[in-house]
Formats: structure tokens, sequence, C-alpha cells
């Protein structure tokens, strides 16, 4: 586990800033705690610094996931944002869409 | 009068009494765990009267102590008892809590010069019998050691052999040979356990020639020599079919995982709002290299030039067509390279070519 380097940041915020735009400071920046993204195993993990030091106990090879994953960055260090991001980022997205309960529905 | 002080007396003796068997006894909702061979006691009761005393708990927890100690002694009263020079003591039972270690674990040693050749040569230890037959005194004796089974020097009769000097002294010879054995064996050990004790330190192992190299330390060895030039090992040729070095690449550095959290929340805002401003940012030192560079490259040109004018005969055309370029613009990042570099080549050489160019300048469509 390990924080990210200014390249790989630079990567994932242009890549949540196509979804959240300037909001995207909001994210850093938490009125409520100190929240970081940390590294492990190629995943982006968005994790208060609280469970953050919790984590730091467990060995490497033994730790799964801590927090919410971002998403991860690929064999090619392009960053793919996953779905479990969704609950950071739908509050702060710039265009969102309401659907009806029968609205789907083409008949 | 008597009477009563007589009553009084003993009521203030009961009186002790029963104070100092309720001092002696203590009431626990949990038995403490005792180990009474490290005079341990466990008291694993819910400290419910240290949470509500508040700020200061002195009070309370001077009791809890007391009363744990007062349990451990009296336990320790129930031990077995034995007398040692006029004491009385009590006999502690074997610890069971295993304690962690003190000092760190010790570190492999290294090899002993025997290990090293043995390794190398493939050689493993045979299966040896301890007892072998001695002849002379027909018995079983060791094999090394006191008595043991042939030993050269406790013969009584020995044959002065053919070409030896007649006079001297062959039991003599023998001691002497075996007391310089002892010696070189002695020697040999304290060189192993010097190597033992420096060679914990990073180990400069194989850097100094020996000749008794292993393959590893050989290969070590030459590493560090490549490496030990002026340029670092830049400008070092590899054999044929060396193979280049393993791990020798820069080693990457990370921030550390807890580091100041306000300065990387301050290095991602100054980030997104480098990313946010719709003015591409001016890089200062990349655009006053760029300027000093090109400024370079027209002096070069110019001063090419003036030589090539210099040696040819007859004016032909001077300073050549107008040039692109002209004054670099400011701003930063250029798109698509224009200004400095599309000068690179000197005009100079365009004499090979075969259309005769020339002197200056590029043609111009």
């Amino acid at each position: 586990m390990r924080p990210l380097t200014e390249e790989e940041t630079r990567v994932m915020f242009e890549k949540i800033a196509k979804y959240i735009g300037e909001n995207l400071q909001l994210l850093v920046d938490r009125p409520d705690g100190t929240y970081c993204f940390r590294l492990h195993n190629d995943r982006v993990y968005y994790v208060s610094e609280k469970i953050m030091k919790l984590a730091a106990n467990i060995s490497g090879d033994k730790l799964v996931s801590l927090g919410t994953c971002f998403g991860k960055f690929t064999k090619t260090h392009k960053f793919r944002l996953h779905v479990t991001a969704l609950d950071y980022l739908a509050p702060y997205a710039k265009y969102k869409v309401w659907i009806k309960p029968d609205g789907d529905d083409p008949g | 009068m008597e009477g009563q002080s007589v009553e009084e007396l003993l009521a203030k003796a009961e009186q002790d009494e029963a104070e100092k068997l309720q001092r002696i006894t203590v009431h626990k909702e949990l038995e403490l765990e005792f180990d009474l061979g490290n005079l341990l006691a466990s008291d694993r009761n819910p400290p419910t009267g240290l949470r509500c005393a508040g700020p200061t708990p002195e009070a309370e927890l001077r009791a809890l102590a007391r009363d744990n100690t007062q349990l451990l002694i009296n336990q320790l009263w129930q031990l077995p008892t034995e007398r040692v020079e006029e004491t009385i003591v009590a006999r502690l039972p074997e610890p069971t809590t295993r304690l962690p270690r003190e000092k760190p674990l010790p570190r492999p040693r290294p090899l002993t010069r025997w290990q090293q050749f043995a390794r190398l040569k493939g050689i493993r230890p045979k299966k040896k019998t301890n007892l072998v037959w001695d002849e002379v005194s027909s018995q079983w004796r060791r094999r090394w050691g006191y008595q043991r089974a042939r030993d050269d020097t406790k013969e009584w009769l020995i044959e002065v052999p053919g070409n030896a000097d007649p006079l001297e002294d062959q039991f003599a010879k023998r001691i002497q040979a075996k007391k310089e054995r002892v010696a070189k064996n002695e020697l040999n050990r304290l060189r192993n356990l010097a190597r033992a004790h420096k060679m914990q330190l990073p180990s400069a192992a194989g850097l100094h020639p020996t000749g008794h190299q292993s393959k590893e330390e050989l290969g070590r060895a030459m590493q560090v020599a490549k490496v030990s030039t002026a340029s670092v090992g830049r400008f070092q040729e590899r054999l044929p079919k060396e193979k280049a070095p393993r791990g020798s690449g820069k080693k990457r550095k990370f921030q550390p995982l807890f580091g100041d959290f306000a300065a990387e929340k301050k290095n991602q805002l100054e980030l997104l709002r480098v990313m946010n401003s719709k003015k591409p940012q001016l890089d200062v030192t990349r655009a006053t290299n760029k300027q000093m560079r090109e400024e370079d490259q027209e002096e070069a040109a110019k001063r090419r030039k003036m030589s090539q004018k210099g040696k040819r005969k007859g004016g032909r055309q001077g300073p050549g067509g107008k040039r692109k370029g002209g004054p670099p613009s400011q701003g930063g990042k250029r798109r698509g390279g224009l200004g400095g570099k599309m000068n690179s080549g000197p005009p100079g050489l365009g004499n090979k070519r075969k259309g005769g160019q020339r002197p200056g300048g590029k043609r111009r469509k």
C-alpha cells in the first residue's frame, strides 16, 4: 500500500474530472474528515485516514481491500474507473438523469 | 474499671482481627490468573470502578493495585516452603507465560573455509563410527581425543628412518609436529570466527582477490569494478555474451504511507487547480531553455556562414534567403515544434546536394 505518485494522481484526476468536474476538490478536501487515496495492488482506494492507519497493520499480501475502490491502473498505466466509486461520484456529478419507474418501458 | 478496660481490650483485639482479615481477603468477581513462576497476576475483571472515577482515578488505581497485590501475596503464601540458611523461602513453580525474545534472532554465520571448499567440491560428510579397534592395546578406543586409537606420539618404539639424521630425536619430532598441527587448527578456528564476526556487517566478500572466490563473488566483484569508474560505468563495454546485471536500475522512491496529510492535500489541490485552469501554464524553465538553445543555434549558423563566405571565390549570394523562424515567440508549450528546430541543419553542407544549392537558408517553396 502506498500513496499515489504525481503522475498517477494526475491521470486519475483527469478521468474523474470528466464525471464530476471541479467538484473533485470536494472529494480531496472534505469538511468531515481527512480522506486519502492509496494504491494497493494497482487499485486505488479512497479511504479515511483513521481506517488507513488500521489497515497499515495488515501485511500487504493479506490485505484485500480498504475503504472504497475507485478504480484500478491497468498494465499500461491508464486509469479505469469502477462502479464502486459511484456512491462518491453521484452527489457531485455534473449531468444527472432521472428515470421514472415505468419510464424505461417503451410499450 | 479494670474489667471494663479488659473487655475493651478484648473487643479491640477482636476488631483488629476482623480488620486484618478484611484487609487480607479481597472479593473479586472473576478470579485472577496467576503465573507464580514469573510473579505475574492477570486481572480480567472489567474496570468499571476506574471508568466512573473521572479524570483523576489515582485513588481507585491505588486501591486496585493493593487488592491485586494482596491476592498475589496470598497465593505466594500457599506455595511449599523450604529453609535455606536460616530463612524460610517459598519455592516458585515453573513459569507458564512465554516471554518474548530480548535480543533479535542471530544472523546466519558465513561458511568456514572448509565448508566453502566442501560446497564447491560437493563433498558431503561421511558417517564414521565413534570407536575404532586398536590393535596395540586390543580394545575399542575412540577415533580422536583422549586415549585415542592410533596416537603416534604415544608410541614407545620409533625406528629411525633411513634418510634421517641418526642424532635426531624422533619422539620430540613427533611431539613438535603435533604441536604445530594444533596451533594451525587453532589459528584457522580463530580466523573463521573473526570472519564470522566481521561479516555480520554488509560484506565486502569476494572483493579482495584471494584466488578462492566462488562464481557469485567474482560476478559481484566484477560489477563493482565496472561501476567504479569516473562515469559510474556508463562507457564500459560488455563482453559479447555477457548479460546485463539484474536489479541495477534506479530505485523508485515513493512517498511514505502516513506522510503529512496536509501537504498531500495541498499538492492534490494545486494539481487540480492547474488542471482546471483554461490557459496553458507557462513553464518558465522550459521556455528559457528553449530560447537559449535557439539563440545558440542561430549564432552557430551565422558563424559557419561567415567562414563559408570567406572560403568561396567571388561573391555568391549573400547571407541567403529569409529564414523562417525569426524572433522566437513568447509562450510556453508550443505545439508543432515551430521555431528553433527548423534551422537545425547547417546550411554550408548544401554543396553536396544534387541541385547545387546556394548557401543560405532553406529553400522555400
